[in-house]
């Protein structure tokens, strides 16, 4: 007998568990198809949880879900090599509860949230791949998976199966990714006393800091770098455009390992015990690099669809804000009685351009080029802030003015003063 | 700076290797030998399965994969991999994530 869904989701990660859930809530027959041991298992995030995006959908998830800090304290870093500026903005208020932002472990955070999904109706299957998208014409019908006789079919077939979108690449959905819209990212996670946690980081209870991080430690390469508190853990990790990683010769570990080094960062980290080395790609492309998200009988969510703000380090709360969107517009369909075709599941597109996932994707369409086209962001100017700030700290008998001339000759002398100029408007048009 | 080895980090990491049956494979050799400057995945894969012989042969050991992705899509001047994700079950199992 041929096995048909309403609906089947390729991946059991934020985006795949969201549309998943949001449809069996709805009373809609459902296969959620997971490659993992369990739901989590091939999952990555550095991680941090927006607690919007879940609210929408389990409104009282702080009840039982596995969450490690709330955050309270957001520093912003940029690094020379034995020092850095930064940023520090601190609030009481996100030290009330409810509160909006949290870290999270993902192999933990995913199974809680897969439990929801079967909790809701669904059917889960873990260690499944899917190999490849059953077709009739242009039409999704179903899915193929590696298990014997593993061909199931459904009205709709989302794809939530992560950055690397390799069945709608397979299918001819879009192209193979280039290497200048996803980032590499590699991180750590070392284990310490919850109160060697919170004294090191003047934090108590279960409020925490996030450190993002730029300049020196990317080598150039455009990137971040970032430190994570969770109860009893640290995430430190560093990620890269691959485009620039293919243009040099260090090893994504040797470059975490450098970073480790930096005086700045070596002291928080020390005596730690490292757990696990995980490595991810992180799709970076921006608006621009979105590819198809629908046709007939299939849509795409999360990671899959590029969803991710690069520039404010947001990813879990845009994959779940998509899967649910593809949800809505799936079960809205289907109570009118309309086909699952290219045609009518377009709504789904303009949902997104009406919210902040491709409202905020398209605000920093231009970023990305800017950013590729000027190395100087990630390695002369964090080196010329932190010199200034050197010059002017340091008292040694030199006058002010003084100082503040041997900082202008510095910056023109390195970058000109067309270049200078020329930066900043590049700056000013990519945040515009 | 430490001279640090990544199979010291992987040591960390769980894994279900699908022995005999790699996910991942060279489909040329010759490709990387003779066509291919860089051997650029020798740098960049996070788990070091790449590694150059003497000879300038590329050879592959996938049992450290993290399936990242990485290799594949910087191979985008040879397209010389074949690339799957391991049979369900199997491969890397993430402890933490």
């Amino acid at each position: 007998m041929r096995e048909q869904f309403d609906a089947i989701v390729v991946g059991a990660g934020a985006a795949g568990n969201a549309a998943a859930y949001t449809l069996a809530k709805a009373g809609l027959k459902v296969l959620q198809l997971e490659r993992g041991e369990s739901p989590g298992s091939k999952n990555v995030q550095g991680a941090i949880l927006y607690s919007d995006a879940l609210e929408r959908m389990i409104p009282d998830f702080r009840d039982d879900a596995p969450l490690e800090r709330h955050l309270i304290e957001q520093r912003m870093w940029v690094l020379d090599d034995a020092s850095f500026v930064g940023t520090h903005y601190r609030s009481d208020d996100f030290n009330k509860p409810p509160y909006n932002r949290y870290t999270i472990i993902r192999a933990q955070f995913d199974k809680w949230f897969s439990q929801k999904v079967q909790e809701a109706g669904a059917l889960l299957i873990c260690e499944t791949t899917v190999s490849e998208l059953l077709m009739d014409g242009e039409r999704v019908i179903g899915v193929r998976t590696d298990r014997e006789g593993g061909e199931i079919y459904a009205d709709i077939v989302i794809l939530a199966d992560g950055v690397n979108s390799l069945l709608a690449t397979k299918a001819g959905f879009h192209d193979e990714i280039a290497p200048k819209n996803v980032a590499l990212a590699v991180k750590e996670i070392h284990f310490m006393p919850q109160e060697t946690i919170e004294s090191r980081f003047n934090v108590s209870g279960e409020a925490g800091v996030v450190i993002e991080m730029a300049g020196k430690i990317t080598k150039g390469m455009m990137g971040t770098g970032f430190l994570y508190t969770n109860r009893e853990s640290l995430t430190i990790g560093v990620g890269c455009m691959l485009s620039d990683f293919k243009k040099q010769k260090i090893t994504p570990y040797q470059l975490l390992e450098q970073m480790k080094q930096h005086p700045s960062i070596k002291p928080l980290i020390e005596g730690g015990e490292m757990k696990e080395y995980t490595a991810h790609l992180i799709p970076e492309g921006g608006y621009k690099a979105v590819p198809k998200i629908y046709g007939d009988g299939w849509m795409i969510v999360g990671d899959s669809g590029m969803f991710l703000n690069a520039v404010h380090r947001e990813g879990s709360n845009l994959a779940m804000t998509t899967g649910r969107t593809a949800a809505e517009t799936v079960i809205d369909l289907k109570n009118d009685g309309k086909p699952l075709d290219a045609k009518h599941l377009a709504v789904y597109r303009s949902k997104l351009e009406d919210c902040f996932v491709l409202k905020d994707l398209k605000k920093y369409k231009n970023l990305h080029q800017v950013f590729h086209a000027n190395p100087y962001f990630f390695n002369t100017y964090p080196e010329l802030i932190n010199q200034a700030m050197h010059e002017l700290i340091k008292v040694d008998g030199i006058d002010k003015k003084t100082k503040e001339k041997n900082i202008r000759s510095n910056f023109t002398r390195r970058r000109s003063v067309f270049g200078l100029v020329g930066d900043a408007y590049k700056l000013w048009r990519a945040f515009e | 700076m430490s001279n640090v080895k990544v199979e010291e980090k992987l040591f960390q990491n769980r894994y279900r290797v699908d022995v005999g049956r790699p996910h991942v494979k060279i489909k040329d050799a010759d490709i990387c030998s003779n066509a291919c400057a860089q051997q650029q995945c020798t740098v960049c894969c996070p788990a070091g399965c790449y590694t150059v012989e003497g000879n300038g042969r590329v050879v592959l050991i996938s049992d450290g994969c993290m399936e990242c992705g990485t290799c594949r899509i910087i191979c985008d001047e040879h397209r010389n991999l074949e690339w799957q994700y391991p049979r369900g079950g199997y491969g890397i199992l993430f402890k933490f994530g």
